[in-house]
């Protein structure tokens, strides 16, 4: 049995690999925010409301561009909603925290926070206290976006646009799902689900990244009954 | 203005982590679904990788020999052979690195 510490700094070292990707990706959005002509303040403020990589960007842009405020809050929903699925694999092991703590852990419940403690959680069903590694997946890529974000927004672009840095998003994707290419049901559920991305990728308000995972885990559906 | 719709994003996002958690219990859910959540990992990533790699920053599909295409080609058998996330996404990078400034220059 660990203990909450001991699941605390085992969730902040299984994500720390994902900071490779995380703090460039941060500084970009930072920069990328400042030189779109919002304040800094502003910029920074979303890190700490909406918490949330690309979604802030494409926010950014929208305004930018023109669109009205609706079509860039509505887009930054409908980006997020996938959020919905996470929390709806991670309520089995947070089921017995109390309505306030699962409140605040809740704010914390980013992509690879989710990837790793839910990895962890399902190899690990007999601990109590599992949420404690989720406070350290969530809380270190909290505390990292935070500094990329402002380091980005005070210092500019200081990492040059040639070395095409955002290729490391996709890269810290593929390392969360790469092992699961050993199970053939897995595998298809990916193809639907990358191709179906490409396929509404022009859907309007950034909608395929919710589309193409209904998409797949309706095939998973499938599977599972031919499996039966 | 820009603020107060930068909270409204922040309230929808916050309440699309918290819906599942906090306000739907477990009993909701039915079986079968909970058995097709075991998918959701390989069901959402792949509409992160897919666009980052096939699709530019035009929104124009990438041609069949784009240095991303056989970067990620490295990632993946690295990444599948050393179970290792940053071997993973170090080879990825310094591939892709290579391609574009020495072997497609």
């Amino acid at each position: 049995m660990l203990s909450k510490k001991q699941l605390f700094v085992r969730g902040m070292f299984d994500v720390s690999p994902h900071m490779l990707s995380v703090v460039p990706f941060g500084i970009i959005c930072g920069a990328i925010g400042v030189e779109l002509g919002f304040s800094p303040y502003l910029v920074y403020g979303m890190s700490i409301i909406i918490f949330g990589g690309a979604s802030q960007i494409v926010f950014l842009q929208l305004l930018s561009g023109g669109a009205s405020s609706l079509i860039a809050v509505a887009s930054v929903g409908i980006i997020n909603s996938r959020h919905l699925l996470y929390g709806a694999v991670l309520s089995e092991y947070l089921d017995k925290l109390s309505f306030i703590k699962k409140l605040f852990i809740s704010y914390i419940v980013v992509d690879q926070a989710f990837a790793e403690s839910a990895k962890f959680f399902k190899n690990n069903k007999s601990e109590t206290n599992l949420h404690y590694h989720l406070i350290g997946t969530g809380s270190t890529l909290w505390i990292c976006w935070q500094i990329a974000t402002l380091s980005g927004i005070i210092l500019g672009s200081f990492v040059p646009d040639e070395l095409g840095l955002k290729f490391a998003i996709p890269l810290t994707f593929i390392a969360i799902v790469v092992q699961d290419l050993k199970k053939l049901d897995h595998v298809i559920v990916m193809l639907v689900c990358g191709i179906s991305s490409l396929l509404f990728f022009n859907a309007p308000l950034k909608s395929y990244i919710i589309i193409s995972p209904i998409i797949a885990l309706f095939v998973a559906f499938l599977i599972l009954r031919i499996k039966k | 203005m820009t603020w107060l719709s930068i909270t409204i994003a922040g309230l929808l996002t916050y309440f699309t982590r918290m819906a599942m958690i906090a306000l739907v219990s477990r009993e909701m859910l039915n079986d079968r679904f909970k058995e097709v959540l075991a998918y959701v990992p390989s069901a959402v990533f792949p509409a992160i990788i897919f666009p980052a790699i096939f699709i530019n920053d035009y929104g124009i599909f990438v041609e069949i020999n784009d240095p991303k295409i056989f970067a990620s080609m490295i990632a993946i058998i690295v990444g599948y052979f050393t179970k290792n996330i940053i071997a993973t996404i170090l080879t990825g990078l310094i591939s892709y690195w290579l391609f574009i400034f020495f072997i497609f220059s």
